[in-house]
């Protein structure tokens, strides 16, 4: 078949259970750690540390769970681009609410 | 043409290759197949992704505008349950990774089990999630006609307020506290209908699991159902933190 080098590029991988042993630990890990940390007063930090760990909880589900990181550059470049579109709604809608009243607080 | 005709006639053309049953003929080979299912897989995820997006974003704005709500409304989640919900649904994520991985070796009894305590650990989080709802329809913490103020007007006649170290807040605050409640059924509802859904489609599979029918080279069902699991996981990922965990201290 003349595609067969392209295809050899992505033979079906599969991720061993150790891999998802880590993982999962790592999760759990996490999930306790913001869980403590929830209970310090850090201020300004608390959010910010909550939705740091939840934002790295999240990229170990998609890269491992999900098997982005041994998937095509289509998967690759798909999930990357509904993350950038997703920030940027966010950040556009945002920096809407921040200006609208600009100078009047 | 009805398939069964189309598949007499390319099989009597002599240079038809052999190719296993599942893989179909408008697709080149079975990786062109597995990949653009997994493709459609994830534009349909990022609807989704677009679709909490739109419900995080409005949690977000009317945080910041509702701050002293917010912060007394959320002090009436509990933790502990929450903690363990977000437990629950990462190891049951771990259980259909498995599983995933149980279909790929060809392991049918490993697969059965693994869906079968995939549908066990999302049934325990809805369990756990009804408990929750129950205490805030008994407080009247649900959006609506019957919505009570009181634990915010008089924090020391609410344990939970007591115990966060609520202050009254004036009315016009306290009234906003509806707006999160409104915010959470919204966001953690939309969540559990995810949940119901994943888990019918996951007592479908069971059964078809039993049959054989993801163990003969054909994964792609169980997988992208998997990947459908881990969207779900990755919600409540960010769902627990921002409900639950960052306006303890404020």
């Amino acid at each position: 078949m003349s595609q067969q080098n392209e295809h050899d590029e992505h033979v079906e991988h599969i991720v061993s259970p150790v891999v998802y042993i880590v993982i999962l630990v790592a999760l759990l890990v996490g999930t306790a750690t913001t869980v403590w940390v929830s209970y310090v007063d850090l201020g300004i930090w608390n959010p910010i540390l909550a939705i740091a760990i939840a934002c790295t909880k999240a990229t170990l589900v998609v890269l491992f769970f999900m098997h982005v990181k041994y998937s095509t550059k289509l998967t690759k470049l798909t999930v990357g681009a509904g993350i950038f579109m997703f920030l940027t709604l966010i950040s556009m809608t945002l920096a809407d609410y921040i200006s609208r009243a600009w100078g009047s607080w | 043409m009805p398939d069964n005709t189309t598949i007499a006639q390319v099989a009597h053309k002599p240079d038809h290759h052999e190719h296993p049953p599942y893989l179909r003929h408008h697709f080149e080979s079975t990786d062109q197949q597995a990949d653009a299912a997994g493709f459609a897989m994830w534009i349909f995820l990022l609807t989704e992704v677009m679709f909490f997006g739109g419900l995080f974003t409005a949690y977000l704005i009317y945080r910041n505008w509702y701050y002293a709500a917010f912060v007394a409304a959320s002090h009436q989640l509990s933790i502990p349950l929450g903690g363990l919900n977000t437990l629950l649904l990462i190891t049951s994520s771990f259980t259909m990774a498995m599983g995933v991985w149980c279909a790929e070796t060809r392991r049918k009894n490993g697969l059965v089990l693994c869906l079968i305590l995939t549908f066990i650990l999302g049934l325990g989080f809805l369990g756990i999630k009804t408990i929750e709802y129950s205490e805030k329809i008994e407080k009247h913490h649900v959006p609506g006609f019957h919505y009570s103020l009181q634990s915010f007007l008089d924090p020391d006649s609410d344990k939970e307020a007591k115990a966060a170290g609520d202050k009254p807040l004036p009315l016009d605050m306290a009234r906003h506290t509806e707006v999160y409640f409104s915010l959470y059924f919204a966001m953690t509802g939309m969540h559990a209908v995810h949940m119901i859904i994943g888990i019918a489609i996951l007592g479908f599979m069971i059964f078809r699991a039993r049959a054989g029918a993801y163990t003969s080279g054909h994964v792609t069902f169980v997988e992208n159902f998997g990947l459908y699991w881990h969207f779900v996981d990755i919600i409540w990922i960010f769902l627990f933190p921002l409900l639950y965990l960052i306006s303890r201290h404020q």
